[in-house]
């Protein structure tokens, strides 16, 4: 294989890499702030893009604009599943697992029902089909936009955690809730605000994903959101750093597999599921090693 | 031969030294009370000793066996059985279910022959019966043995725990903070419980325990913890007229 | 035995006789919608009362459920199918020896069955069964996704994604029946015993249940394995009825199934896992009706597919927020219920009765 080939690989891994953080934030912020895996996050994800969809296609509304309008309703969908489904349920690990699930599958099966499960086109900006040709390798322009996109949200993540008075809350309530209800913070107000953040980074994210692989269906987040929660994990789930380089790893990981081991590209989502294992046995706390909470005797 | 003798125990939670150098050779029948300021590291000290923390550094022999390392489960066979600061009873379960379990660890039969039923089976569950019936008679707790243990009031679920640990057929009892919560009047109760339970079942105790009354009352012979260290050993009278105790920690009443 | 549990065991062994004889003549008598509809229930049942066991009674949130019936069903299949079948259903791939020859009768098969997918749940539970709560279910999720892939990917010896066609329908309504009930049987025997005092006491309280000498990982592990046989006879069951497995039929979503009923029933309560699994059965059929494309009134009605799935989802959604105990909470059928549920009836009426 010559470089021309690995360099190939490694544009696409950067960016499935970049999609991947982008998703895996969202599992994160959640994690870190309530203790839930948030199991529908790939279906806002979903739920982004297929409204995105649904608003051209149907509407004829330009692209930014259905965007737009959908982000908003991804993010209130969001605001109402927290509020419906899982702030009953707080502190209740399997009971909000459960909850979490049904929240998944609902979302699913309402579009399927709503909207059947046939896979439709997603509209994109024609820019971002376009190619640049460096000789043998392809440079595909959304692969440009993606890296971009992925690194000024990830700035402005940063830029918000820390610097933000609300950032700063979440980190407080991550790392111990009750002293900061002491302190004065409203937990109600902050896990809204990381419902939020993390709703507006599936669109972002949805959006993007959909430019490179421009079909949307009911179940167009499941593999995104189970491989971007692996790579989560897989950086410590609950911390943001974690999450970002965990799932870039992963994307990255996943394209480069395939490159050098084309036999085994097949057992690609495989290598996915024994990575997360072999994690949660030997280093739960991931590559960030992030704190388990232990039960105290 | 000392029942239990535990040396140069230490344990480290990263940078922490929670518990620092505790020796202890504990004499068959004795009460010993182990006492100390909040934070002191007795509760640690308790933890390490049955299991639930492995020591960074020193050993623990229970009747001349080595436990130091070993799982809770097999500190409670090899005969040391502790209570804990908070009740945890079963709650859920019967009163009687949660006594009976301290029999499962003499079960000889497999799954299998429990689930058939078979006669060896069958007679040692209706020997458990009998004396976990027994047990319950001289607790005064027959009357509650269908009720479920988290319905109990607080006394009670005390006290059932105490049966609980008893039906393990232990030789050493840890009790941690048996008298927190109570009256005076329960108190004294409990220093008599206390004494009574240690004659009938032959049994060897280590008390932590912050009500002076109690542990100058029973123990023969107190060791006191301050931030991890032992600072005084001996006898009640010893320990009382102590300056370095007395300025560590005036006794709380 | 005391009187009262005589007079129980002679009810229960009457029960079923009685249940066994009306399997062999609803067998005879009833259509095959009815018989297949019976035999659905009777393999969810296993399945639900498995779960049930592992988590309701020991605190185990274990999803391994799908890969486990996977391996109980592609047991089955491979060993219950004539050599010819199997050479017709490897046409890409041809099997290796001896699964191209090999063919067994029903009984030994399922035996098997259940003793490899014990023998994996006992693989899964050495690592899982150390973790908890979050991990714990994504590590069994895992090994199940683990399990489906894998078969996915070895053609030589399961067919990979293009499945198993012809399994040969031995099983009838007797031997589901049977199997059910040896299931609960042995399920309820091994709760009401010391183990399943011990199994309780883990989940209740974990950190107690140690400092009373009960083995944490030795415990789950028994719940885990004797649960992992029962499903891996489910889905050796399972392949029997359909007669057409892929990996495909055992994706996770059959674990999601499981843990709906068992939540519905009840995960405290055996009879709640039996009479949720009736009711799920029953209820996917008349879903199934209302997603097929139909005429109504002789306008086309295009159907609802994913019907079902959304009414199931809505279901557990408003059970876990609003009656997680499901309906049996922690009830179980008894004899002296059923007999003082009558008894409380027939006082009534005669108190009613009174001038």
């Amino acid at each position: 294989m010559d470089i021309s080939q690995i360099l190939q690989y490694l544009i696409n891994g950067v960016a499935l890499g970049s999609l991947y953080a982008l998703i895996a934030i969202g599992y994160t912020i959640i994690y870190g702030v309530v203790g839930l895996i948030n199991m529908a996050h790939g279906d806002f994800f979903m739920v982004a893009a297929f409204l995105t969809m649904w608003g051209v296609l149907q509407y004829n509304l330009p692209w930014y604009v259905a965007f737009a309008i959908a982000a908003i309703i991804t993010v209130l969908l969001g605001l109402l599943v927290e509020k419906v489904a899982y702030k009953p349920l707080r502190e209740q690990k399997t009971s909000s697992f459960i909850g979490a699930i049904s929240v998944s599958f609902l979302i699913q099966n309402f579009f399927v029902v709503v909207f059947t499960s046939r896979s439709k086109p997603f509209p994109h900006p024609a820019i971002l089909d376009q190619v640049l040709n460096f000789g043998k390798v392809a440079l595909p322009v959304v692969n440009i936009a993606i890296v971009l996109v992925s690194a000024i949200l990830f700035l402005a993540l940063f830029y918000i955690i820390t610097k933000t008075k609300m950032g700063r809350a979440m980190r407080a309530i991550s790392k111990d809730l009750e002293a900061s209800q002491l302190m004065g913070v409203d937990p109600n107000k902050i896990i809204a605000f990381a419902f939020i953040l993390s709703t507006s980074f599936a669109a972002i994210g949805a959006f993007m994903y959909c430019s490179k692989f421009p079909y949307v269906d009911p179940f167009t987040g499941v593999v995104p959101g189970l491989k971007a929660f692996i790579g989560a994990v897989m950086g410590g789930i609950g911390s943001i750093p974690g999450a970002m380089v965990g799932g870039f790893l992963l994307g990255l990981g996943e394209i480069m597999l395939v490159a050098f081991f084309p036999e085994l590209t097949s057992f690609r989502d495989i290598f996915a599921y024994v990575i997360l294992i072999l994690f949660l046995l030997f280093r739960p706390g991931g590559i960030f090693n992030v704190k388990v909470r232990e039960e105290k005797v | 031969m000392n029942i239990l003798e535990i040396s140069h125990l230490t344990m480290r939670f990263g940078g922490l030294v929670a518990v620092s150098d505790f020796n202890l050779s504990l004499e068959k029948g004795v009460i010993y009370g182990l006492i100390g300021p909040n934070g002191s590291g007795k509760t640690t000290v308790f933890n390490v000793i049955t299991g639930f923390y492995k020591p960074s550094e020193g050993s623990i022999t229970l009747n001349g066996h080595n436990v130091t390392g070993l799982s809770p489960d097999r500190i409670t066979v090899a005969g040391m059985t502790r209570i804990f600061q908070n009740s945890r009873v079963f709650r859920e379960l019967t009163v009687l279910d949660n006594v009976l379990i301290g029999d499962h660890l003499r079960i000889k039969s497999s799954p299998l022959e429990a689930v058939l039923r078979m006669p060896a089976y069958v007679r040692q569950e209706n020997a458990a019966y009998e004396e976990m019936m027994n047990l319950l008679e001289g607790l005064g707790l027959v009357h509650l043995i269908n009720e479920k243990a988290g319905a109990l009031p607080y006394g009670l679920q005390r006290k059932l725990e105490v049966a609980r640990a008893l039906s393990t057929h232990p030789k050493i009892l840890l009790l941690d903070e048996p008298a927190t919560g109570m009256s005076a009047e329960e108190t004294t109760e409990m220093i008599s419980f206390i004494l009574n339970v240690r004659k009938d079942f032959d049994l060897t105790i280590l008390l932590i325990e912050h009500h002076m009354q109690v542990v100058m009352g029973i123990c023969q012979e107190i060791k006191v913890l301050n931030y991890g260290k032992t600072i005084a050993n001996g006898s009640p009278d010893h320990i009382q007229n102590n300056q370095e105790v007395i300025e560590a920690y005036l006794g709380v009443d | 035995m005391n009187k009262s549990l005589k007079i129980s065991t002679i009810l229960s062994i009457f029960a079923v006789l009685l249940i066994l004889a009306g399997s062999v003549l609803g067998e005879k008598y009833l259509d095959a919608f009815q018989i297949r509809l019976l035999n659905m229930w009777c393999i969810y049942a296993i399945m639900v009362v498995s779960f049930n066991l592992v988590y309701g009674f020991t605190g185990q949130f274990s999803l391994a459920h799908a890969g486990l019936a996977a391996i109980g069903a592609y047991t089955v299949s491979l060993l219950t199918m004539a050599p010819d079948n199997k050479q017709l259903s490897f046409f890409i791939t041809p099997p290796i020896w001896p699964i191209s020859v090999v063919q067994w009768p029903l009984l030994p098969s399922l035996i098997l069955g259940g003793l490899l997918a014990a023998f994996v749940g006992y693989l899964i539970g050495a690592p899982a069964l150390r973790l908890h709560g979050d991990y714990l279910l994504i590590v069994t999720f895992g090994f199940s996704e683990i399990i489906r892939l894998l078969l996915t990917n070895m053609p030589s010896v399961c067919n990979g994604a293009i499945g198993l066609k012809g399994i040969p329908g031995y099983a009838n309504l007797t031997w589901m029946v049977s199997s059910l009930i040896v299931c609960i049987f042995v399920t309820k025997r091994l709760i009401d015993s010391s183990y399943g005092r011990a199994l309780k006491c883990i989940r209740e309280d974990e950190i107690a249940a140690e400092a009373v000498g009960v083995n944490l990982f030795r415990h789950k592990m028994l719940a885990l394995v004797v649960s992992s046989f029962f499903v891996g006879i489910a889905g050796g069951l399972f392949s029997n009825i359909l007669g057409t497995i892929d990996p495909n039929t055992f994706r996770p979503y059959l674990t999601y199934a499981v843990v709906t009923m068992a939540v519905l029933g009840g995960v405290r309560s055996l009879t709640g896992g039996v009479i949720a699994a009736a009711i799920y059965t029953a209820m996917s059929e008349v879903l199934r009706g209302i997603e097929a494309p139909r005429l109504f009134f002789n306008l086309q009605f295009d159907g609802l597919p994913g019907l079902r799935t959304l009414a199931f989802a809505i279901m557990l959604l408003l059970l876990i927020l609003f009656a997680r105990g499901g309906l049996m909470g922690s009830k179980e059928f008894s004899w002296g219920g059923v007999i003082s549920f009558f008894q409380e009836r027939f006082n009534r009426r005669k108190q009613e009765d009174k001038p």
